[in-house]
Parts: C-alpha cells; sequence; structure tokens
C-alpha cells in the first residue's frame, strides 16, 4: 500500500484572489494591449518622423528624443494613447456640448438615432417572432428571406436608403434609425424564434392540458421562456443599431454624428480625430450593451431564472 | 455479523483508511467524508447506501481521482488512485448516460478503445462482444438521441466494459430509470458480474437495488459524511429477482433501513 | 380553414366581383374599365371561378393550391402587361385587382404549407417553393407598385430595370465582384476566421489569458469595429488589401469569442469521463471538446460571412481604386444611375446568400447531431 493520502490545500498567494477572478486578468491583458499600442506606434511613426529629421538636418538623433517626437507627431500613422485621450478630453470636457466641435454633441446624435432603431428593431423583431412562431406560412415564407435579408450587406445600401428617403422630404433623425432598425430586427427576430420556441414539448404539453389560449400560452410560458434570448439578441441588435446609425452618418455630407467625424478625419488625414471618434463609439457600444446586461441580471433575477 | 467467506479476503483491491475530505466553499467548509475506513476485496459488489447528500458520490470519486482527499491514505490496486487512473484501472458509469450525440453507438463504445490505442480490429472485436453483453446487437449504427434512456445507459456500461478494467466505478447509474427496467438492468448486471468475475462498487439510494446486488453495504450518513455500518450480505451470490420475496432479503433490507433510520435521526 | 383564411378568401371574392365597377386605367385622355382589358378580365373571371368554390370547401388541398396558383399568376401577368402598356396611369381597380392577385398567392401558399408529400424529394420541393413564392411575389409588387404609381427611377428602380442593367454590364459588375469578393472577402475572411481559431485553441491553455480575454473579446465583437476602415486604408493603401485588412479585424473577434465559449461547453461529466479514461490534451481536444465547439465555431462562420461582405463593401467608401462593389456603388449614387447600384446590391445580395448558404449547409453536414439540426 503507498502513501498517497496526505494531501495540502494549494497555499494561496496574495494575488490569487484577484489573479483568479477576471478582474486582474482583463486588467493585465488591457495593460499589455495599451503597451502594444505605444511600441506599435513608436514603430510606425518612426519612418516619417526620421523624413522630418532629415529635412531638418538632424543626424541621428537620441533615442529618447526619437520615441518622444514619434508620440507627439500632429499627424501620426498610429497616435499614441494619451494623444487620443488628450484629444478625447479637448472635445468633452473642454467643450460646450452644444458646440459643433464637441464629442458629446456628436455622440448625442449618434445615439439619439441608434436608440430610435434600436426600440423600433427590438419591437418589429419580436413582432415577427411571434409570427413566425404561430404562423405556418410565415414561418415557412418568411424566415429563409429574414436569414437572407442579413446576407444583402445592407450597409451598402445605406447611402440609397438615405437619399431615397430624403427624395420623398423624410429627413433627419428618421433615415439613419431606419438602417439602425434593419440591423437590428434581424437579432432579435432570430433569438425570440429561438426562444419562443424553447419551451420543451411537456411544457407546452401542460399548457395544452389548462386547454390555454394561444396568448395565455405565449404570455405565461414562450414569453418568460424568450427572456434569457430576447437579451442576448438585444445585445447583439444594440450594437449592430449603432453601426447602423455610425454608417448612415457617412453619406449625409458628414455633418454631424460619429460617423461624419470618422469621415472628415479620413478626408484631411486627421488621425487622432478619427481614433477618438473611434474609441468614444467603442465606449458608447460598451456602454449600450452593458446597460442591457444590467437589466438582464435584474429582470432574470426578478423571474428567477438568474444563472 | 456473517464471518468473512475466506475467498473474499483474497486480494485487497481499495484500501482507505481515516481518509477525510473537505471542500472549502464561500460559506465555510463543508466536510464531506470524515474518517472512512474502507476495505474491497477483489471480486466483490460493495453498494453504498445513504441520503442524498452524506457523500457517497464523494467517495467514488476519491476512488477514481476525480477527487482529492484531505487526510488519510487510499489506494487503488496497491497503487495511489492517480497512478490507477493513468493506469486505466476501473470503468466508471455516470449518473447521465453522457453518450457524445455525434458518435454512433458502436463509437461510443470505441471511444476510450481508442484514447487507450487499441487496434482497430480489437476496437471491432471489443464492441461487438460488449453491445452483446448488455443486449444491445442491432444498434451500432444507431446514434444516443435515437435511443431511450435504458439503452442509452447500458451503452454508457458497455462503454466503461469495454477496455476490460477489473474494477468498475458505478454512480446511481439506474436513478433515472423506472422500476421495471431498472430491475431488468440489476439481473442483467448481476449476471454480468457472476460471468467477470469484476470488482463492482455501486452507489444506490435504493435499499431494494442495495440488497439484492451486494456482497457488502456501506450505510453512510451525513453531517460530516461518514461511514454508519458495512453488512455482509448473506445471500447466496447467484440470485435471481424472486429472492426479494425471501425472508432472508427482508432480514438484510430491514437492517439496512435500521441503519439509515439511524444514522439520520439526530437531527430529527 | 383558419380565421385568417376565411377573412382573405372573402375579401378576395368580393374584391374581384366588385371590382368591376371601378376604373383600371386612368390617364388625361381616356378610362379604361375590366371589360375593356381582355387578359385581365379571363384572369377576373377564373379568379372567382376559383375563389368561390375554394371559400364554400368544395375546393381544397392540392388541387385548391394548383389552380390558386395558376390563376394569381395569370392575373400578375396580365397586371403586369396592363401597367406596362399604361405605366404610371393605374386607377382603383387596378390596385384592387392586385390585392386580389395577392391574396390568391397568399392562399396557395396557405394550402401548399398545408400539404404533407410523403416523399423527402416533395418535402423538399415544397420547403423550397414557399419561400421562392414569397420571393417571387415581392419582385411582383415592387414592379406593379413601381410601374403603377410612376415612381421616379432615381428614388426606386423597377425589377425590370435593374434585370435589364445585370444583363447588359456583366463585364463591370464580374470585375468588381472579383475585387471585392474573391480578393478581399475571401481572403479576409480565411485569415480572419482562422488567426481567430487559433488564438483561441492557445487562449484556451493558458486559464489566466482566458480569463482575461473573454470578457475583452466580447466587448470588442460589440463594437462598431467598421470604423477602423479609414485607418485601414491609411495603412494599407486603396487596393484590396486594406479592405482584406478590415475583413480580418471584423471577423477575428467573433471567432476567437465563440470557439473559446465552445470549447468550454462540455459538462463536468464529459470532462470527467475523459479524465477516468486518463486521455492527454490533444485526445480531449479532438475528441469530446473541438466537437462540441462545432455548433459555436459555424455560429461564428455564419456571423462573420455576413460581417465579411459588409466590411469589404463599407472599406471601399473611404476609398478605392476604381473597381469594387463598394466603389461602384457610391460612384453611381452621385451619379444617379440607381439602376446600376441596384444591379451591384443585387450582386452582393446573391453572392451573400450563396456564401451563407454553404456555410450552412456544411454546418449541417457537420452537427448533423445538434438538435437544432436533426429536428
Ligand atoms: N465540488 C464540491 N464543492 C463543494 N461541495 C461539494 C462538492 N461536491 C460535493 N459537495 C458537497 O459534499 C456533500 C456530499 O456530496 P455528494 O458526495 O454528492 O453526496 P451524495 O452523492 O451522497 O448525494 C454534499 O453536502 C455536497 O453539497
Ligand atoms: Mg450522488
Amino acid at each position: 500500500m503507498t502513501e498517497a493520502g496526505t494531501f495540502q490545500t494549494p497555499s494561496r498567494s496574495p494575488f490569487a484572489g484577484l489573479m483568479s477572478g477576471t478582474a486582474g486578468p482583463v486588467i493585465v491583458v488591457v495593460a499589455a494591449i495599451i503597451a502594444i499600442w505605444y511600441l506599435a506606434a513608436v514603430l510606425l511613426n518612426t519612418p516619417f518622423q526620421r523624413d522630418i529629421y532629415q529635412r531638418g538636418g538632424i543626424e541621428n538623433p537620441p533615442l529618447a528624443q526619437l520615441v518622444a517626437d514619434t508620440l507627439s507627431q500632429p499627424r501620426p500613422v498610429l497616435p499614441a494613447p494619451h494623444q487620443v485621450a488628450e484629444e478625447i478630453w479637448k472635445t468633452t470636457a473642454e467643450k460646450s456640448i452644444t458646440s459643433k466641435r464637441s464629442l458629446v454633441y456628436h455622440s448625442g446624435v449618434t445615439l439619439s438615432s441608434t436608440l430610435l432603431g434600436f426600440i423600433i428593431g427590438t419591437g418589429l423583431g419580436i413582432a415577427l417572432a411571434i409570427g413566425v412562431v404561430h404562423s405556418r406560412v410565415l414561418d415557412k415564407s418568411l424566415m429563409p428571406w429574414i436569414i437572407s435579408s442579413q446576407t444583402i450587406p445592407i450597409l451598402a445600401i445605406a447611402p440609397m436608403i438615405i437619399v431615397v428617403l430624403n427624395a420623398i422630404g423624410i429627413t433627419g433623425l428618421l433615415p439613419k434609425a431606419m438602417i439602425s432598425t434593419y440591423l437590428s430586427f434581424f437579432p432579435v427576430t432570430v433569438g425570440m424564434v429561438k426562444g419562443l420556441r424553447a419551451p420543451e414539448a411537456i411544457q407546452l404539453d401542460l399548457m395544452k392540458t389548462y386547454s390555454s389560449s394561444t396568448a395565455q400560452t405565449l404570455w405565461k410560458l414562450r414569453l418568460p421562456s424568450a427572456m434569457p434570448y430576447l437579451f442576448a439578441s438585444m445585445k447583439v441588435g444594440v450594437a449592430a443599431s449603432l453601426v447602423g446609425a455610425i454608417v448612415g452618418e457617412l453619406p449625409t455630407g458628414a455633418v454631424a454624428g460619429l460617423g461624419a467625424r470618422l469621415l472628415a478625419g479620413s478626408y484631411y488625414g486627421q488621425t487622432v480625430q478619427i481614433w477618438s471618434a473611434l474609441i468614444v463609439a467603442a465606449v458608447l457600444a460598451a456602454g449600450l450593451v452593458s446597460l442591457i446586461g444590467l437589466t438582464e441580471r435584474v429582470v432574470l433575477q426578478r423571474m428567477g431564472m438568474a444563472r | 455479523m456473517q464471518p468473512q467467506p475466506a475467498d473474499s479476503a483474497a486480494r485487497s483491491v481499495i484500501d482507505i483508511a481515516k481518509l477525510s475530505l473537505t471542500f472549502e466553499t464561500g460559506d465555510g467548509p463543508v466536510h464531506a467524508l470524515s474518517d472512512i475506513d474502507l476495505n474491497i476485496g477483489a471480486g466483490e459488489f460493495v453498494s453504498f447506501i445513504g441520503p442524498s447528500g452524506c457523500g457517497k458520490t464523494t467517495l467514488l470519486r476519491v476512488i477514481a481521482d476525480l477527487e482529492a482527499p484531505t487526510g488519510g491514505t487510499i489506494s487503488v490496486n496497491g497503487m495511489s488512485p492517480h497512478e490507477a487512473r493513468l493506469a486505466r484501472a476501473y470503468g466508471y458509469v455516470f449518473q447521465a448516460a453522457a453518450l457524445y450525440p455525434w458518435r454512433t453507438i458502436a463509437e461510443n463504445i470505441a471511444l476510450p478503445l481508442e484514447i487507450m490505442g487499441h487496434s482497430r480490429e480489437d476496437r471491432e472485436e471489443r464492441v461487438r462482444r460488449n453491445m452483446e453483453l448488455v443486449d444491445l446487437d442491432g444498434f451500432e449504427r444507431k446514434y444516443p438521441w435515437q435511443l431511450s434512456g435504458g439503452m442509452q445507459q447500458r451503452a454508457s456500461i458497455a462503454r466503461a466494459l469495454s477496455f476490460d478494467p477489473d474494477l468498475l466505478l458505478m454512480d446511481e447509474p439506474f436513478g433515472a430509470l423506472d422500476e421495471i427496467v431498472r430491475d431488468h438492468l440489476n439481473e442483467q448486471l448481476l449476471k454480468l458480474w457472476a460471468k467477470t468475475d469484476k470488482t463492482v462498487v455501486f452507489v444506490t439510494h435504493s435499499i431494494p437495488e442495495a440488497v439484492f446486488l451486494s456482497t457488502k453495504i456501506v450505510v453512510l450518513c451525513p453531517r460530516p459524511g461518514r461511514i454508519y455500518d458495512i453488512i455482509d450480505n448473506p445471500l447466496p451470490r447467484d440470485r435471481g429477482l424472486d429472492i426479494r420475496e425471501t425472508a432472508e432479503f427482508l432480514k438484510v433490507a430491514h437492517r439496512v433501513r435500521e441503519g439509515l433510520r439511524a444514522g439520520h435521526s439526530y437531527d430529527d | 380553414m383558419s380565421p385568417v383564411t376565411r377573412i382573405l378568401s372573402t375579401l378576395a371574392l368580393v374584391v374581384a366581383l366588385m371590382g368591376s365597377m371601378l376604373t383600371v386605367i386612368e390617364t388625361p385622355i381616356m378610362t379604361l374599365g375590366l371589360f375593356a382589358l381582355p387578359v385581365l378580365l379571363v384572369g377576373v373571371l377564373l379568379s372567382i371561378l376559383v375563389l368561390a368554390p375554394y371559400r364554400t370547401g368544395l375546393l381544397s388541398g392540392a388541387r385548391a393550391c394548383a389552380a390558386l396558383t395558376g390563376v394569381s399568376l395569370l392575373m400578375a401577368v396580365a397586371l403586369l402587361g396592363t401597367v406596362s402598356t399604361y405605366p404610371g396611369a393605374a386607377s382603383h381597380g387596378f390596385w384592387a385587382y392586385v390585392l386580389v392577385a395577392w391574396a390568391m398567392a397568399w392562399l396557395s401558399v396557405e394550402e401548399l404549407s398545408g400539404l404533407m408529400p410523403q416523399s423527402p424529394l416533395g418535402q423538399r420541393l415544397v420547403a423550397l417553393a414557399i419561400p421562392l413564392s414569397f420571393g417571387v411575389w415581392l419582385l411582383i409588387l415592387w414592379q406593379l407598385a413601381v410601374v403603377g404609381f410612376g415612381v421616379p427611377r432615381v428614388l426606386l428602380p423597377a425589377p425590370s430595370e435593374i434585370w435589364l442593367r445585370l444583363l447588359s454590364s456583366p463585364q463591370i459588375l464580374w470585375e468588381d465582384f472579383r475585387q471585392t469578393f474573391l480578393k478581399a472577402v475571401l481572403i479576409g475572411y480565411a485569415l480572419g476566421c482562422g488567426s481567430g481559431f487559433l488564438v483561441a485553441i492557445l487562449v484556451d491553455r493558458v486559464p489566466f489569458l482566458r480569463r482575461g480575454l473573454l470578457p475583452i473579446g466580447n466587448l470588442v465583437s460589440a463594437l462598431p469595429i467598421i470604423g477602423v476602415a479609414p485607418i485601414m486604408v491609411m495603412w494599407f493603401g486603396f487596393d484590396w488589401p486594406s479592405k482584406a485588412a478590415v475583413v480580418v479585424i471584423m471577423t477575428f473577434f467573433p471567432m476567437l469569442v465563440n470557439t473559446v465559449t465552445g470549447l468550454a461547453a462540455a459538462d463536468r461529466i464529459q470532462h470527467d469521463l475523459m479524465h477516468t479514461y486518463a486521455a492527454n490534451y490533444r485526445q480531449t481536444l479532438l475528441k469530446m471538446r473541438l466537437p462540441m465547439a462545432m455548433p459555436f465555431i459555424f455560429n461564428a462562420l455564419k456571423i462573420n460571412s455576413t460581417l465579411a461582405l459588409i466590411g469589404a463593401i463599407v472599406a471601399e467608401f473611404f476609398g478605392t481604386p476604381i473597381v469594387g462593389m463598394g466603389f461602384r456603388i457610391s460612384t453611381e449614387v452621385g451619379r444617379m444611375n440607381v439602376d446600376m447600384v441596384w444591379a451591384s446590391i443585387a450582386v452582393a445580395a446573391l453572392a451573400g446568400s450563396l456564401f451563407y448558404g454553404l456555410v450552412t449547409l456544411i454546418e449541417r453536414v457537420v452537427t448533423f447531431w445538434h438538435p437544432s439540426v436533426r429536428g
């Protein structure tokens, strides 16, 4: 008989708690990304900086100066994180929010059409899913087209839609919102069809034994079981909505919105402006998604479905 | 208590002494096992019985090296459980069949053989033999989701037997099945055990099942999980389902029930 | 008969009967009623002959389905013919008959989906015919609406015009397709999905990385990555590599996240099982975790197939050589050549659908065992 018995609990380092969750690793990975970003910024901006030195007749500048200079070019190939942060600070905190140069103003423009489109899209998606689940004709005829509708690169038609809607007198928020709607109804429809069909046969049979009406089954069984699916697809939908709003701003002549900032930035080679618009868009998307995630947590907890 | 038959003390397969296991959980330690002493000899059929949460599964998992004890010693085939697992000493049957839906029944049974590097001919031969053993011949090309629960569980037993381990660890394998299927499978399992001379450790919470199948019944009780009683079953090795009507069977069953009741009584 | 069927057939029958009292075509110089249009008249008479017994239940099943389909198509042809002779002059009667024809098409689909063919081939055909008829009717209604209302071409061209454009400029469209789809999309897709998959396998081996990267990957999948297009164009130039780069970035994260999630999909029993066999990492990966992850991986492949096309086309809005689908769309919109725009969109939609369909087909073969596929 061998001694296989005496086991010890693994010793716990003070960092074990931090590193075993997700917070620690995420912080480390983010730090790594920022470090790589700085490195890449130096490397990518070096050739142009050398050109400048050559023109200025500076031979072999010290490395420290090269690094400092590559990280402070006005129009770098890749702006350094602190340049982007500075730009974002200048265009948010230091500008009045009604100013055309304020990113808060532009974000607001994009956000409002995102939300309008998302709300319409979610409503439409839920309605379509209910139709599809209850009507054989809709299921068989519409569902394949709903799916293939997404293979149409809608963003490619975005300019078309804006032009067409402008021509028939619909301007402002609605045309952009319609692109967001188109992009966000799809994940919601597909997710909700799945969710509404999630109850198992015995659960549906149970409702049948109560001779419950279709509406009652929908309300008491199908919709509650679809909730996790709804939130999952709403997260996808709101992200798609934002993309739709941004791309919808491209053809309107770059007036207002984050998409307009992107386009203007690319016209004038203002890389710092592009990156700051990108980062703000990313923060917006993250905020919207986590807002839905939060709602999800609260609602599912209330319903006793939290996992 | 019945005196130990001479042959079952022959070679010891599992030796457990002063074994304990404590889970560190968010709300404090859970003493899943405490002070377990147990010997299981070759060719025995041992059942663990007890109320749920008393540590039956945990004890079986410790034997299988799926869980590490926090104190005491354990050996399987004279090795540590870890070495025994690497030596593929045992087949484990889980509570759920856990068959892979993308493999046919035959391919599922061949899975451990593929992992252990058996040749194709050998695999085919063993799959055929074990499917016959559990009465599944003809279902080779079916997928698990095309079979009933009882058939799936039989396939999982065939899978555990396919590489011919001497030790079979079974965790409530028939827990989810109905009484009639369960009776049938119990009978088959007993025949199989008689035919192959394997050592079986079987977790159950059914008294008739434990008494009908075992040569030795280990009664566990909870909080902390510990052995309350070890009962040697005097019934002959060769038994049919109707033995359950005999007075002797009922006597053993009574003793198991008393043990379960006594082990439980203190917290009522 | 469902309530919808009953209401629809009654409505169609009533409208078909009353329609004869309305003007069908109205121009400043003349008005035409139903009796001046012989082909349409025949169609309407036939529709009444079919709808009446259908409504009363004398006609049902496969025969009703065939009759409804045939007559609705006949009416569609008659209506299309009428409206193209008198474009922009459609009046109340015309739209009434459009309604009748459409209602009959709906009813025919209703009957068709009620058919339960015995043979698998029959079932497949029915499953194909229903969405097909939906698509055909979408085109018919589009054509009727555009020509009937006289919608200006700049707003929305008729399908017939788009079709003519498709036929007349295959060379340009093929060049665009090759530039955007065969180069940017396919190469970017393969690189993006491939690298996402490989990184996922690596990340999965290091729990620390997995915990750190998964939330970030999830976040990035939700970001408007398309915005990097102008940057990629600055970095990689105007030609297809910059578009492929956008596609790589867009497809990488969905693949990473889905594969990592899929690799974690196996439950505890499955892991314990492999553990009891003392299976090594490679065996566990190949025999259990990858098959288990396949539904997730195909999910990413499908999402990516549409993302890739979108990414490549939108990236072209930020600068291209003078070829490519995105280039074509943005320049022809500027020139008000709307039929060319729509022709490009049609090609893109077809390519996107076929691409998606192909991935779905492979998915059905590979994950045949998954509850969502096996029925
Ligand atoms: N991985 C684990 N972590 C924490 N507690 C556990 C774990 N596994 C089992 N337990 C606890 O150990 C006790 C015994 O569990 P188990 O062996 O599954 O009981 P049984 O199989 O007899 O029903 C229970 O109280 C259970 O909650
Ligand atoms: Mg248990």
